[in-house]
């Protein structure tokens, strides 16, 4: 299974996606400048966090246009797998591959620190290793996390079971004091109505090994080998 | 060519919680009178244009492909005359 990372300027998390994929897990894995067209050879594309363009004018509203997303948009049109973490996240939602926006955390400040996340979809190529109700543990780090969507979008995306992860507490109950941001009803982490694109502000990639603070990370990057395997044997 | 003055805001609804804040430290300033604050934007561009109409063609455009996300957020313009 072949990783592209793609490497926005600005882009910060993009060493840390690489070592998930190629040491992890042991998959031939590239780096993507942005200015790159085809991404036609790999499975599996991520989009790393950071601070792609400065966060100018709004977090991912210029990476947008960058020649790689367009690549993007059609491997997500092929079926291809298309991850997006924190920045990556509010790139494919200005991009419209994702439905709904981030806005500025609610209290205004930058938030970094570990949350738990409650599995909400079991089903998606990203996470069906875990059970549904699974409690994650993964470090979140953004000031721009606070998720939007109308009602009408929101009843879609329940609709069709597109809300992977919400903040909660320890016992898993997705509380108001358990949402980091101020997000619409806790909402951490979606899919697109295929499933084969996933946006999460949490970092499964910073959650990998013990002495970083623990492994929950991996269901996700594990999840997508064993999807693609699965469907490639 | 047309200078476009471009006003972004959150949208009537949306929570804006930097404009929030900065209406507390007007109350906590003794500015009780203070009812609402919105945060938003401001944006000036200079453009090729021979006609106004041409010019808020090209703001509607930019506006809506890139300097709003018309998923929270709103906007309002005016043209003069530049150069």
């Amino acid at each position: 299974m072949r990783f592209g990372v793609v490497v926005f300027p600005g882009s910060n998390c993009d060493i840390d996606c690489y070592h998930a994929a190629k040491e992890i897990l042991g998959q031939p894995t590239d780096y993507v400048w942005h200015e790159t067209s085809d991404l036609s050879s790999y499975d599996c594309i991520v989009l790393p966090g950071g601070f792609s363009y400065g966060d100018y004018l709004r977090p991912g509203a210029i990476a947008r246009f960058a020649p790689a997303m367009q690549a993007v948009a059609e491997a997500a049109g092929r079926g291809k797998l298309v991850l997006g973490i924190c920045n990556g996240f509010q790139i494919l939602l200005e991009a419209g591959l994702l439905p709904g926006a981030m806005r500025r955390n609610d209290h205004l400040q930058f938030r970094c620190e570990t949350r738990h996340l409650r599995l909400e979809n079991n089903t998606t190529p990203f996470t069906h290793l875990g059970e549904r109700g699974q409690i994650l543990r993964l470090p979140i780090a953004h000031a721009d996390g606070n998720y939007y969507i109308d009602e009408l979008g929101l009843a879609e995306l329940k609709r069709n079971n597109q809300i992977v992860l919400r903040y909660c507490d320890a016992e898993g109950q997705p509380t108001a004091s358990a949402n980091p941001n101020g997000a619409l009803e806790n909402i951490a982490g979606i899919v697109n109505r295929r499933g084969n694109v996933f946006g999460l502000m949490p970092h499964p990639e910073r959650a990998l090994e013990n002495i970083t603070g623990g492994t929950d990370g991996q269901l996700v990057w594990t999840s997508i080998l064993k999807w693609w395997e699965g469907n490639h044997a | 060519m047309y200078k476009a003055k471009i006003w972004v805001t959150l949208r009537q609804g949306i929570l804006d919680p930097a404009g929030q804040a900065v209406q507390k430290g007007l109350h906590s300033q003794g500015f009780g009178g203070v009812r609402d604050v919105r945060m938003g934007k401001f944006m000036e561009l200079v453009l090729d244009a021979t006609s106004e109409r041409e010019a808020a063609g090209l703001v509607r455009e930019t506006c809506e492909r890139l300097l709003v996300n018309p998923v929270m957020e709103d906007y309002t313009f005016t043209l003069e005359v530049h150069g």
